[in-house]
């Protein structure tokens, strides 16, 4: 179960407003008492699907599952009206794979139903037909939080055939992964939501247009739709003013490594990543020291001690050398191996590569044995010139999709921040933290 | 082979699917919770079920990293390995485990109590190292929790 420690404030922090102490969901009639789809009537009584894409796009809104793209844009490539090809889709990116990454959980298990109405605005908002929900194997409970949701909502008519007596009808139907993290990459997902291998496929066409059976689909993060509700009951200036910077919101923000208080906490978009670590969770634990972070999950870039003032938002992040990407700070400290972590990655990687295309499917295990080796006390003059090598052949647009290049930025990163580690790996021919 | 009851099951997920085919998944999770795997004879079953070829099917169920095509003892262990365990003593469970039950990650005990494998991030780091036993999550486990916890599993 999601631990979450905030006090409910929905003036500041309206993703976890009604995230309650012990953790469980409200019922539906509670959660309508709380303000619960309060969004999704008004909107059905009164917006277009263009008004409520044009919120959305006034609000800079922008995908929370890693890349930042702006929602209101990307909806706005489906075709729309009576000619546009049919069912359309709207599709939930559940699947939260990332290692360290562990936002999308709290939502899941503590709020199903704002997802859901998130999700009901957004199906109305590119008229969809039909939505799944892909949620990753392991989430059991938010899986059983999720279908009880789901049935309240088909009992009151919230969802299926003609909703609230709009004319809408929307079918939201779950899908639970049988795991593999290629998933969350949503071209991937959609094959996999076929029933097949979950390999990507080729962009374009882009899924907007021909996704999911050949017809145009939206893939959208938990966290994305949540924000929805409230930026259709506040606004789009409100959701703007909620953020330290243009990057508009708050974001779940999170921690884990030996920080004294790992958790989750929802924060103005853009708190300095060394608020977070320091104030909300609590600083290092006694007698360790902060070395470096990586910010946003396993593909992105490490960033030194020295970096942490970092406004964490997509933009600034991005200037700093490194992604956002989903927030969830992964700490090192000054005691542990840098380049064992930075190989327990790429053993990651290397395990979950597709095997699509070339070079991610030999060039991950390569670089996996080559740190193993490192590791062992067996690193070779030159491993690091191979390694380095690597990182360009594995880079953004060289492989089929994104899983290789994103494998690549705590790999070149690290190389570059913690030189004189791997260097005396192969030097001392052991590794000095073991 | 499947049951009747496994096979009606399957059966009613085609019933509310687009189609076949995108029940695929589903029908191996369904067609696994007998026994915690997936032979080959009943592979082809689930395959005659849903109108595709054993070899798709197959191809399907060696893709992801739940479905199982090996047996598996009557409780799995899934010991999360990911950074911020790995961080936070994930080396000192697996060892805790290998200690406790004589077995490293791919194998199963003996006894045919409990199979241990190794999973990607469980999603639950500010509690690392953490694992999971069948649908149960354990959280901020260390070698000394261990016994309690495995002594739950019959
Ligand atoms: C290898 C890979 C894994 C990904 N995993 C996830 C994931 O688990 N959850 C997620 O929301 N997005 C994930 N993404 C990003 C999605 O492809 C997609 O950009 C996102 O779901 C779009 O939603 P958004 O616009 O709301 O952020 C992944 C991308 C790649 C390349
Ligand atoms: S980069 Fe890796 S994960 Fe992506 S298609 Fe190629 S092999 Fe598959």
């Amino acid at each position: 179960m999601a631990e979450f420690n905030q006090q409910s404030d929905p003036d500041k922090r309206p993703l976890t407003a009604k995230v309650q102490p012990d953790g469980r969901p409200l019922s539906l009639k509670d959660c309508e008492k709380a303000g619960g789809y309060r969004a999704v009537r008004a909107m059905l009584g009164g917006m277009s699907p263009g008004d409520v894409t044009q919120r959305v796009k006034d609000s800079g809104l922008r995908g929370r599952g890693g890349a930042g793209f702006p929602t209101g844009s990307k909806w706005s490539f489906v075709p729309m009206g009576d000619n546009a090809p049919r069912p359309k889709y709207l599709v939930v990116n559940a699947d939260e794979m990332e290692p360290g990454t562990f936002k999308d959980r709290l939502l899941l298990e503590s709020d199903p139903h704002q997802l859901v109405e998130g999700v009901i605005i957004a199906a109305y908002a590119i008229q969809a037909d039909i939505a799944y929900i892909f949620l990753r194997g392991e989430y059991v409970l938010a899986e059983e939080r999720l279908k009880t949701a789901l049935a309240e909502l088909r009992a009151a008519g919230l969802v299926g055939k003609n909703i609230l007596g709009s004319g809408c009808s929307l079918e939201v139907h779950l899908h639970t992964s049988a795991g593999r993290y290629i998933c969350g990459e949503e071209t991937a997902l959609i094959n996999a939501l076929e029933g097949r291998r979950a390999n990507p496929r080729s962009k374009p066409p882009f899924p907007q247009v021909c996704g999911l059976r050949g017809k145009p689909t939206i893939v959208n993060n938990v966290e994305t739709l949540c924000n929805l509700p409230h930026i259709l009951n506040n606004g789009a200036d409100w959701f703007k003013g909620l953020s330290l910077t243009p990057n508009g919101g708050t974001k779940i923000y999170g921690a884990s490594g030996k920080v004294r208080r790992p958790g989750l906490w929802e924060l103005p978009m853009g708190t300095p990543a060394r608020e977070i670590l320091e104030e909300y969770a609590g600083g290092m634990r006694d007698g360790m020291k902060l070395r470096a972070i990586i910010p946003g999950g396993a593909s992105t870039d490490f960033l030194l001690e020295s970096q942490l003032d970092v406004p964490m938002d997509f933009d600034t992040v991005a200037q700093a050398g490194s992604r956002m990407g989903t927030g969830t700070m992964i700490v090192l400290d000054d005691q542990t191996c840098p380049v064992g972590m930075v190989h327990n990655l790429m053993r990651f990687f290397a395990h979950e590569s597709c095997g699509w295309c070339t070079p991610c499917r030999e060039g991950l295990p390569w670089v996996e044995k080559i740190l193993a080796a490192m590791e062992r006390g067996e690193g070779q003059p030159g491993d690091l010139e191979q390694l380095a090598r690597h990182v360009t052949a594995l880079g953004m647009g060289l492989t089929y999709c994104a899983l290789a290049p994103g494998a690549m930025e705590p790999l070149g990163s690290g190389l570059k921040l913690f030189r004189d580690d791997f260097e005396r790996h192969i030097r001392d021919k052991r590794c000095p933290w073991s | 082979m499947l049951t009747t009851e496994t096979k009606n099951e399957i059966l009613a997920e085609l019933a509310h699917s687009e189609t076949n085919r995108m029940a695929c998944i589903e029908s191996l999770k369904i067609a696994q919770r007998q026994s915690g795997w997936v032979s080959d004879e009943e592979l082809c079953e689930v395959a005659q079920l849903l109108g595709l070829t054993p070899d798709e099917v197959d191809g399907v169920a060696t893709f992801y990293n739940l479905i199982r095509r090996r047996p598996v003892g009557r409780h799995v262990i899934l010991l999360c390995a990911s950074v911020s365990c790995w961080v936070m003593g994930y080396a000192a469970l697996r060892a805790g485990l290998a200690q406790t039950l004589g077995v490293e990650p791919g194998q199963t005990t003996p006894d045919g109590r409990f199979t241990v494998l190794e999973n990607q991030c469980l999603g639950a780091c500010d509690h690392a190292p953490v694992l999971m036993i069948d649908n149960d999550l354990y959280r901020d486990v260390d070698a000394e929790k261990l016994g309690d916890i495995l002594a739950r599993y019959a």
